[in-house]
């Protein structure tokens, strides 16, 4: 179990209806944890989103431990 | 002096050139990235920027300070704005100076295309029929279908 803070920015943000939870999770992975949200959000459906951990760029494989910040990062739009 | 910076107030950019003189630098290239009042067919009213400005000031820093490495230019910065903007208001600023025009050219157009790219930034427009949407995010529908995630 690792307590977890997620940030949510965008659309998400707005979908969701808050820019950040802390959270408990049995989840490995940040994929894993999507997921799970998802499961709880129903997030928009999006192409080609990334994943930060601790705010650096992370692979969707890469395995949470505990006191992580994760921020899903949807399509950008800068310019 | 951090090369890439977020702005919550308006761009000066006289004062933005200022910072890239040098007794060096033959050249000066400038991009303004202004707010336009359509996009794909809709009439646009005005538009919020939302950055993750952690990691956004980190990788727009990369992206500035490997150009200054890969095309050897004399100084180089990006500003973008967050917040809420209006028709005609600058948006995005790059400035290059360089001792010859060549590279301060080719710097310049390759800062603003990775800025684009690779920076977490998010617009929402807003339009003047009253909808709004999450530019970008054409395929990202409000449907119940699962998430898709590169994996």
């Amino acid at each position: 179990m690792a307590n977890i803070r997620v940030e949510y920015f965008a659309i998400l943000r707005e979908h969701v209806g808050q820019s950040g939870e802390n959270l408990e999770t049995n989840s490995r992975t940040v994929a894993d944890l999507f997921d799970e949200l998802d499961r709880r959000y129903r997030f928009p459906k999006m192409a080609h989103m990334k994943v930060a951990i601790n705010d650096e760029f992370a692979e969707w494989d890469s395995v949470l431990a505990n006191g992580d910040s994760v921020v899903f990062i949807p399509p950008v739009a800068g310019g | 002096m951090n090369s890439f910076e977020f702005s919550a107030s308006p761009l000066i950019p006289d004062q933005l050139r200022e910072q890239l003189l040098d007794r060096t630098a033959g050249a000066y290239v400038g991009f303004e990235g202004w707010v336009r009042d359509h996009n794909e067919g809709r009439q646009v009213l005005n538009l919020e920027y939302e950055a993750y400005e952690e990691l956004g000031l980190k990788e727009g820093e990369k992206i500035v300070q490997d150009v200054k490495s890969r095309f050897g230019v004399t100084e180089a910065r990006c500003v973008h704005r967050v917040g809420k903007l209006e028709i005609g208001d600058l948006a995005v600023w790059v400035g290059v100076s360089s001792p010859h025009r060549d590279e301060a050219f080719t710097a310049c157009r390759y800062i603003i295309d990775q800025v684009k790219h690779r920076v977490p930034i998010w617009k929402k427009e807003q339009y003047t029929d009253g909808d709004s949407g999450w530019v970008n995010c054409e395929r990202c529908s409000e449907s119940n279908a699962a998430a898709v995630h590169d994996v």
